[in-house]
């Protein structure tokens, strides 16, 4: 052995972390290709908008087009829920966020803000419970809004998480009126 | 035990041949003929062996289904109807791997309480132990993506719900649902990878089960007084003794599961899931399978946020909790004595642990509202209060009744006082001697 094999650190110690450092990379770069394949894949990531022909819809009414394999729910609410919404104090709310796609991330859940100015009429909103993802059923429950069967949350008429173990409001996608009778969502 | 020395002798030339080549027949010989048992073994203990049985008839039925099943979310409903109807005796295939997927949940949930009664988990056991409660995780997982095969409503939501449980966690929360999915609602890819991992679990099940019966051969088996194994009289051979009573154990509980696949083969599921699943319609009432129903009932429970774990992340964490608790049992229990039958508080809360079980697996299966809510809520605070509290404090306070100073002793006791068993030639085996 020479002399310079037996000062520290070798050359040997170099070969060991070089090696050790080789294979650790090697193992997480063989490893990604195997996680990033589960992600969502390009013909699930296409579906990402669609346009709402809402002129039928007379107050009371809603309809649910099916986006990014979710239901979301466009309803023209009646003047009472619209009162109802309004009439709540913000206080009382489980969740006081906004939870509008459309509204920075920290504004306040007033009926107002779960809607879009001048359209305070219209909910349109991801109609998924935010506890485990069943799809609550519309105008039911203790607030007139949305009851999920599943594990018995309720939200009131502007999709705002009342009681029950779900954590949040319904989310309200990106939306906007392209025309006065047309939603493009996303 | 296993560190005695063998004492297999191969009797033909090809047997010689062998032994020196591949020593596989001493290996049977010796875990399965010769290997000493506790001579005092109850019918509780035939449940290993009822396991074995019944992971190795889901595999035969499994790999035959899947040869008939698609796993597509326009067709998967469909192929599973064609097997009912079409695919000769596939009805009777399908019955038998559904409801052999809930027996299988009864002979495990049996397994785990006997364990639980006799103190099975107790050093040197605890390796032993744990591994078990892999086995019973991964039998979990296999069971729920089993369920969602068939594509119906309930497969469906069913799997929803379950995802859901990721997005709970803060912050990465959505993007691993959205990874497991592999898209942003259950769908086709969810399928699929479903059906492959369905297909890859009880094979890693059956590897669990290699080092779970290893474990069980280094240490060798507990037995109803928790006394160790202290000389041969305690022992009797596993073949025939062991061999026959597992024999005698499967075959009954082959006459329920045959009942339940014959007259009753819809009984443990969901009249739901013979509806196809609808992304956009969440049946009235979800439910998962029967074995599931106690942590659904926890993770229901938890409708208060306490600090900063909102509701949902605390039920998810709840239910968790409850099987973590399991895996911790070995360390919770401070008693020095392993059985129940010695430990008269801890078998009083032992049987108030497995009401509080039916208990919960009831309210699981209530809808979530009024009181239901309130019981669940109770309910999960005793299951939690056993392991934490009952466990460690009983192992401390307790006064334990007198031990015999072996296994022999406790058998030759017991049958004493009955006077029913005559000596001699037409002794019960575990009495002679």
């Amino acid at each position: 052995m020479s002399a310079t094999d037996t000062q520290d650190p070798n050359r040997r110690d170099f070969l060991y972390v070089a090696t050790g450092m080789a294979a650790v990379v090697g193992a997480g770069a063989f490893a990604w290709p195997f996680i990033d394949q589960m992600r969502p894949d390009a013909s699930t990531l296409a579906l990402a908008s669609v346009e709402v022909d809402v002129a039928s819809l007379t107050p009371g009414m809603s309809l649910i087009v099916k986006w990014r394999g979710k239901p979301v729910v466009v309803r023209n609410r009646t003047e009472q829920e619209m009162k109802d919404g309004e009439a709540v104090n913000l206080a009382d709310l489980k969740d006081p966020i906004a939870r509008n796609a459309n509204l920075p991330s920290d504004a306040p859940a007033t009926d107002a803000n779960r809607t879009t100015p001048g359209k305070e009429a219209w909910m349109v909103m991801v109609q998924v419970c935010t506890h485990l993802g069943c799809i609550p059923l519309g105008q039911e429950g203790d607030f007139g809004g949305w009851f999920c069967p599943c594990h018995g949350s309720q939200y009131d008429t502007a999709g705002r998480i009342r009681k029950g173990p779900a954590p949040e409001n319904m989310a309200v996608p990106v939306f906007k009126f392209i025309s006065d009778t047309k939603i493009l969502i996303g | 035990m296993s560190e005695g020395h063998s004492t297999y002798t191969p009797k033909t030339g090809l047997g010689r041949w062998f032994d020196a080549r591949m020593p596989l027949p001493r290996l049977v010989y010796d875990s399965f003929i010769a290997y000493p048992v506790p001579r005092n073994l109850n019918y509780a203990w035939t449940f290993g062996g009822i396991l074995a049985i019944m992971l190795v008839a889901q595999i035969l039925t499994g790999i035959v289904l899947a040869m008939h099943y698609t796993a597509d979310t326009n067709l998967a409903f469909g192929s599973v109807e064609k097997i009912m109807r079409d695919v000769n005796s596939g009805w009777l295939l399908r019955y038998m791997h559904s409801n052999g997927a809930s027996f299988f949940f009864v002979a495990v949930y049996i397994h785990i309480f006997r364990g639980l009664y006799y103190g099975s988990y107790k050093a040197p056991r605890e390796l032993l132990w744990i591994l078990g409660c892999i086995i019973y995780l991964l039998m979990m997982a296999t069971g729920f993506m089993g369920y969602v095969l068939p594509w119906g409503q309930m497969s469906f939501w069913g799997a929803t719900v379950i995802t859901g449980f990721f997005s709970a966690i803060p912050l990465v929360g959505d993007w691993i649902q959205q990874l497991l999915l592999g898209g942003f609602a259950v769908d086709n890819p969810t399928l699929n990878r479903f059906f492959a991992l369905h297909y890859l679990l009880p094979f890693m099940i059956a590897g669990v089960v290699v080092l779970h019966v290893w474990a069980l051969h280094v240490v060798g088996q507990s037995n109803p007084t928790g006394i160790e194994v202290k000389s041969k009289t305690d022992t009797v051979a596993f073949t025939p003794y062991a061999t026959i009573k597992d024999a005698f154990g499967m075959i009954v509980f082959l006459f329920f599961f045959a009942y339940f696949v014959f007259y009753l083969p819809n009984y443990l599921g969901h009249p739901d899931n013979y509806i196809v699943a609808n992304p956009l319609k969440t049946p009235a009432h979800i439910v998962p399978e029967w074995y599931f129903l106690p942590f659904y009932a926890i993770l229901r429970a938890i409708t208060f946020n306490v600090g900063p774990i909102n509701s949902k992340l605390g039920g998810v964490l709840c239910m968790f909790g409850a099987i973590v608790m399991l895996f911790l049992v070995p360390w919770l229990d401070t008693s020095k004595v392993r059985s129940a039958v010695y430990r008269p508080w801890y078998k009083l809360f032992f049987w108030l642990f497995v009401a509080d079980a039916i208990l919960l697996g009831w309210l699981g299966s209530q809808p979530a509202e009024g009181s239901y809510v309130f019981m669940a809520q109770m309910a999960t605070l005793v299951y939690f209060a056993f392991f934490l509290v009952a466990l460690p404090v009983l192992g401390l306070i307790e006064t334990p009744r007198r031990l015999p100073n072996s296994i022999t002793e406790a058998v030759l006791e017991k049958n004493k006082g009955g006077g029913g068993h005559p000596s001699g030639a037409t002794a019960a085996p575990e009495t002679k001697g």
